[in-house]
Order: structure tokens, then sequence, then C-alpha cells
């Protein structure tokens, strides 16, 4: 029953999601109250029967129902429950269901909490909302049914992809994909004012929120999967500019130019037409993810099936989509009037230049992303675009970023003085040449990318900390007072603090790890020791394991330091069941300060075994520095001006601009 | 300054930025880029020693070998028409398997022996890199569906 249930209840969103794209729209624009708030009943509905189409199918999931297609293909009986129910997004279509399980959920958060948005603007969003809501609820109902039957019903499943079955793993989409889809809900808000024609510095303090929100699980989300990669696939490495990794990275980039254009938006009533764009921009590009992603034009382990009717489904919903919000971009963008003025040399022009070169370094991989599919397309030959192009386009935008990241919190607003800012820095900026000549002399195998980075590492850190300690006043008012002072900075000063300091320690991560990662391979008996960076690993042998759902060989190895055993690591080759998949768990032990990884390879003559150690220093750090960007997110979204209840349109005399067209 | 002025401003950093941006992309290309052959291509095209490129086909039946330290493998990969011997120091990808698809990414040497830096095998037992198995029909060398046995006829 529950099938049919679930079904139901999506046909009956879609219908929900329809009048929710049609009735708030008219009714903002013959300004008709009730019609505008018909709007969030409908989002709430909407919401309300995603979920129970979810439900359903979890439900299919958790009780094996193996007379859903779905889940016969993606479950088994003798899975554990955990994976009983991420299975339910382990595939194409639940996780094109939980997909719109959360753009429902935003729209239906737009309603709830969007008090304080002026009912005109607010009822355009949700129509927008319910928009987008529509065409993805369609798609799924007309090209990946999750609900289809079988007949006869099989005795039981095929089982979840093995390197799926994986707590890392369950939670990347759905945190994903608040990501993604969170920005669903700035694109409408650009949309939306587009619309009506009018953007003033309310519309940025709208938006901010939404964008923070998006943007903190992104960046969760981006970090599980690569935390993910890191551990599961045993190949040592984090991030492999992979198209799929790149497809979400992209918006996150974009994104975070809109975090900073929507601050100037804001508070300086400027930037709007441009912060306009980059909301477009950032959902196109989470858009055009999906589609790399689903359409198989790229082969990853993202890409659940290759169907091509699914692909040009996407492809119509990103072309409607990118295009009709461009071209509304086009003719009604230059209506729109500028605001605050300010010098190139201001916190505004710092904000310009991260948004620039932000968006710029977007760019560059999106061109590496679609490069090969291009020069194929063109039939001069099967090209990949790989980590060396990434990193030579790359980090050389990233550098002046994070310089600029250092200084632009001392700038004011309006006009600042580039030689007052540096004199507060003249210590950081010491330390920071200091430590860079330290790794290009004293380091034997000499690095320039490496003083690069743990330079501006060193920079990013040491002056938000600079930035935070002249704010409070540290040391130079009694410690009390600067308590207070801590204590009394809004929240939002807190999350930049903590984020800016994130990415310093992000980029220490990556590149200490990058640099002076150890990598052994040899062949490994019982009772052998291996020397790596100051530890000995003793390797005490291998067994067989029977668990659950899986058959292993699981190796002993024995880490000392100073003739002390001090851990016990057991890397396993595992076969899953069901489908006879082998696959790699790498044994890790992790201190704060550096990661030692363990592979077990093939067997090789008697009790012999081919090993692969490394030895990751510093790589803790990426996933530290992510969590706690995500927590200056999380921070600033709970700052008061954030908050439901803020200051109203009314209340401040805006400086609202009407279109002249 | 003047809105006119600031947005010229903006618009010319913007291009300079995306200047810069263009020229390292144009730099990056240059060894960013690898280019993927099959055997037979590679014989065509007359690959020097020393380029890096990615090499697909199948891995030979009965070619895969253990060499002497016990951590390096070797083995033929194939197109069915031309094979070359690959070298790789590591532990293979769990989905290493003889008979199916693979891509190596690595140089020849001059002996003619391409060693591998990196072997993928993708997470999928019937796993077919999409552009091998564009060049296998281009070639006309495939026959099974679902990257079962493309050589199988071939053989004559």
């Amino acid at each position: 029953m529950s099938a049919e249930i679930g079904h139901f209840a999506l046909i009956v969103a879609a219908i929900l999601a329809l009048g929710q794209s049609v009735f708030p729209m008219a009714g903002a624009v013959r300004r008709h109250g009730a019609l505008m708030a018909l709007g969030g009943t409908l989002a709430t509905g909407q919401f309300v029967f995603v979920l129970i189409a979810f439900g359903a199918l979890t439900w299919a999931f958790v009780t094996s129902d193996f007379s859903v297609a779905n889940v016969v293909q993606n479950s088994h009986s003798a899975k554990p429950l955990l994976y009983k129910i991420t299975g339910v997004w382990g595939n194409h279509e639940g996780s094109m269901v939980l997909w719109c399980l959360i753009l429902s959920l935003f729209g239906a958060c737009v309603a709830w909490f969007g008090g304080n948005i002026a009912p005109g603007l607010r009822a355009r969003v949700i129509a927008v909302q319910g928009m987008i809501g529509l065409a993805f609820l369609a798609f799924v109902l007309l090209t990946s049914n999750p609900f289809d039957r079988v007949n006869p019903m099989p005795p039981d499943g095929r089982g979840l992809n093995p390197i799926l079955q994986d707590p890392g793993l369950a939670f990347h989409p759905p945190l994903l994909y608040l990501g993604y889809v969170g920005f669903s809900v700035t694109f409408a808000f650009a949309v939306a004012a587009l619309l009506e024609g009018k953007v003033d510095a309310a519309w940025g303090r709208w938006v901010r929120p939404w964008a923070l929100a998006a943007w903190s699980f992104l960046t969760l989300g981006i970090a599980l999967g690569s935390w993910w990669a890191y551990y599961e696939l045993g190949w040592g490495g984090f991030w492999f500019w992979d198209p799929v990794e790149n497809a979400s990275f992209m918006p996150w980039l974009v994104g975070t130019a809109l975090l900073h254009s929507a601050i100037v938006a804001e508070k300086r009533d400027a930037l709007k037409s441009w912060s306009i764009l980059l909301a477009i921009l950032t959902f196109s590009l989470s858009l055009l993810g999906t589609f790399l992603v689903r359409s198989g034009v790229l082969t990853s382990v993202h890409t659940f099936a290759t169907d091509p009717e699914r692909g040009l489904f996407i492809l119509a919903i990103l072309a409607v989509t990118i295009g009709g919000a461009l071209i509304l971009y086009a003719w009604r963008a230059p209506a729109l009037k500028g605001g605050g003025l300010f010098r190139p040399i201001s916190r505004e022009g710092a904000l310009i230049l991260n948004n620039l070169l932000m968006t710029v370094a977007a760019l560059t991989v999106l061109f590496g992303t679609l490069y090969p599919l291009i020069v194929d397309a063109l039939g001069l030959g099967k090209i990949s675009v790989g980590p060396p192009y990434f990193n030579a386009t790359f980090v050389p935008l990233m550098a002046p970023l994070i310089l600029a990241m250092g200084i632009a919190p001392f700038l004011p607003w309006k006009r600042a003085d580039l030689a007052a800012a540096f004199g507060r820095l003249k210590l950081i900026a010491g330390v920071t040449v200091v430590v860079a000549a330290m790794v290009v002399f004293l380091e034997d195998r000499y690095s320039f990318a490496a003083a690069l980075g743990l330079g501006l590492a060193v920079w990013a850190i040491g002056a938000t900390l600079t930035e935070f300690s002249g704010r409070i006043r540290l040391f130079r008012a009694p410690l009390r007072d600067s308590l207070r002072r801590a204590t009394a900075m809004p929240r939002s000063a807190w999350g930049m603090t903590l984020a800016h300091a994130a990415a310093g320690i992000v980029v220490a991560g990556i590149t200490v790890s990058s640099v002076w990662q150890t990598e052994v391979i040899r062949v490994m008996k019982p009772g052998d020791r291996v020397e790596v960076a100051g530890y000995t690993i003793g390797f005490d042998g291998v067994r067989e394991v029977r668990a659950g759902n899986y058959l292993a060989r699981r190796g002993h190895f024995v880490l000392s330091e100073g003739g002390v055993a001090i851990a016990s690591l057991w890397p396993e080759k595992r076969v899953y069941l069901p489908q006879r998949t082998p696959t790699t768990e790498a044994a890790i032990r992790t201190t704060w300060f550096a990661d030692l990884y363990i592979v077990l390879g093939d067997p090789h003559g008697e009790a012999g075994h081919a090993v692969r150690l490394y030895h990751n220093p510093l790589v803790p750090w990426i996933w530290i520095g992510a969590v706690l960007m995500f927590l200056g997110g999380a921070i600033s979204l709970t700052d008061r001006r954030h908050r439901v209840g803020a200051p109203r349109r009314s209340a401040r005399p805006a400086p609202a601009q009407p279109a002249e067209a | 300054m003047r809105p006119k002025r600031r947005r010229m401003a903006f618009l010319s950093v913007g291009l300079v930025l995306l200047g810069i941006a263009v020229a390292l992309v144009l730099v990056a290309l240059d060894d960013g880029v690898t280019f993927f052959y099959t055997p037979s291509r590679v014989e065509a095209k007359n690959v020097p020693a020393g380029q890096q490129f990615r090499l697909g086909g199948l891995v030979e039946a009965g070619s895969r070998k253990t060499l002497e330290d016990g951590v390096s493998v070797s083995f033929r990969v194939t197109d069915c028409i031309r094979s070359l011997p690959v070298v790789y120091k590591g532990v293979l990808p769990d989905l290493f398997r003889e008979g199916q698809g693979v891509v190596a990414i690595g140089r020849l040497e001059e002996s003619g022996v391409f060693r591998a830096d990196t072997i993928l095998a993708k997470h999928d037992e019937n796993y077919m890199p999409k552009d091998l198995a564009d060049q296998l029909k281009e070639q006309g060398q495939w026959h099974a569906e679902g990257g079962g046995k493309p050589c199988a006829e071939a053989k004559s």
C-alpha cells in the first residue's frame, strides 16, 4: 500500500506546487491579500505531501518491500537498518524525492519564518519556489518514479552499492542538498525582486540569512564528501578535482561571493544588481551540477543510471531556469538604481575584489570541468583535465583572495586608508614573511607552493585574530573589559572571525598534507616492521572475519613510538555478499595534527601482503576548518539582525527605489 | 566616485582579472590536459615516451603478474587489436579484474612499457570507461552490451 500512498502524495504535491506558482503571483500583481496569503498555505501543503511521499518510500525500504522496483535494486533484507534508511537516497529516484522534499521545505520555511518580508515580495518568492518545485516533481513523476512496482516480486533485493554503506556518506547527500537546494531560495528572491522591479537594502537583509544557511550546509556537505573520499577510497587523497566534486564546488564559490555581496547590498545599498546576478548564477550552477551528475555525461560513483530522457528533462529545466532568469535580468536589471557611493579602497572595494576573484575562480573551474565535454563534442579527441590544470589556475586566484581577506575587515566602509590597515597588520605580515622564508630555506625539498600556502595560512589566521583582538581591545583594556566587549560583539562578527580563521586552517591543512605526505608501499609479512614519520608499525597478520552482510580479511598492525605500543590498526578488504563487490577499508589513526593511514593490499607469497601506508600531516585540519566554517555560518545566522522579527521595512526610512520602467 | 565611473572601475578590474584567468587557463591547459588513447591509438599517434596520457582498454586475461618486489604489478592492456605492457607500483583498486575495463594514467618509457601512476577501475562491476566504450565502438570492437566481452568475436 505504502507505494501507492507515496505515489498519490507526490501527485497531490505537484498539483499544490502548480497552485503555489500561480495564485500568490497573481495576488502580488493584483495586490490581493488573500491570494498572496494562499501561497503560504500551499507551500506548507506541498511540503506535507512530499513528506508523506518520502515517508512512504522510507517505509518501503525499512520493511524491505520487494514489490517496489527501487527497493529491489537498491536494498537487501540483510542490510543494517541505518543503511536501509540511507538507501532511500542512495539511488537516483529516491535522491530526487529527497531533493523535492528539501525544496518544498525551504519554500515552506519562507512562508513560516518570512513574516518580516514585505508581502508582495514574499508572495513572489513563494511562487518562484512553487515553479521550481513543480518542475522537479514533474521530473520525478514523469521520468523517475520511485514507486514503480515489480511483478513477480523477487525474494530479495540486490543491495546497495557497498561503498555507499558508510556513515559518512549516509549524510553527505542530505547536507549537500540542503546547500544546493537552499540556494533556490536566494534565486527565488532574485527573480521575485526582478519581477517586482524593486531592490533596496531590505532585500539584502532578507536574502542574507537564506544565503548563509545554504552556504553553511553546502560547506558541511562538501567537507563530508571529501572526508568520505579520503577514508573510503583508500588513495590517501581528499580532493581529486573530479567533475562531480567540481559540480558541488562551483556553487560554493559563487555562493560565497553572494554571501559577501549581500552584505554590501544590505549595509550600503550598493552592488544590488550584482548580488541578484550572483544569486541567479549560484542556483544555476547547482542545477548544472545536478545535470552533469545525473545525465550520464560524466561517469562516476554518483551516476546512478544513465538515461538520456532524464538528462534531457534536467537540461530543459536548466535551460528554462537559467535562460529565463538571465533574460529577466537583462530586461529589468538596468532599471535598478545603484546606491551608496564609495572609493575603490574601502570595505566595499575589498568585498568586490572577493566577489570578482571567487567568480573568476568558479569560471576557471567551470571551464576545466566542461572542456573535455566540449572537445569531445567537437570530435577533437578524448581528453581529461586533471589536478595540474586546477592547481595552476585555482591557486593563483585564491592567493590574492586570502591576502585581501586578511585586510578587508580592517577597512571601513566608503573610504579607507590602506597604509593604516597595513600598519595594524605589521606584526602579522612580519610573521608571515618569516614563516614563508623558513619554509623556503629550511626545507630541503625546496617548495614554493609550500611557502606560499603556509604563508597564506599564517596570514589568514593571524590577521583575523588581530582584527578580533583589536575589536575587543585585548591587552589594551582590562581583561574583564575585553571579555565584556567579546560577549557584546554581534554574532555575525563572531561568525566572520570564525569562518575567516577557518579558511586559514583549511589552507594550512591542504598545504601541509599535500607537501609533506609520506607514502610507503611494500610487502609485509607477520612480524615485519616499518618506520613511517617516527612511528614504528608492526604487522601482526591477517585473519578472516565475517560480519552482517560482508566477509573480510582483516589485518592487524601495531603502532609504536619509542618502543611503546600506542595503538592497533585494523585495515580490511571486504567482500559484500549480495553483489560480491570488494571494497577496501583503510585504517586511520588520527591525532589533531596528523593521520596515519594504512591500506591492506593483495596477498603476496607466503603470508605476505602488499601494504600501503601514509602519514598525512595536518590533514585533519581540512575537516576541522570546514566544520568551523559551518559553525561560523551557523553562529552568524543566530545574529539578532537575521532572526525573525528583525526590523520591518516600514520601520526604517528605506531608500526604496521603484523601477522606472 | 560617481556611479558611472565606479561601474567602469568595477568592470575594468573584472576584465583584468578575467584576462589573468584566461592566461592562467591557457598555460594550465598545456600540461593539465591528458589525452585518452587505446593501445592502437598509442601506436597510430606514435606517442613519445615521457608524455603523460590516459591509457584505456581491457586487462588482458592471464596477463597480470606480481613483480619481484611484491608491490609492483604488470599486466597488459588491450583494445583487441593491439596491447601494451603496463607496470604499476601500488595497491590495485578493488574492482581491477582481468578481462574488464581499466584506465591507467602514466607515461611510456623508452622500452615501450607504460608506467602507470594511477589505475582507475571504477566502482561498478560492469564499469566500462565511457571514453573507452566510445573508442571501441568507433573501432568496431564493441560487441557485447554492458561492458561484457567486447573482444570475444574479434579474435580471428
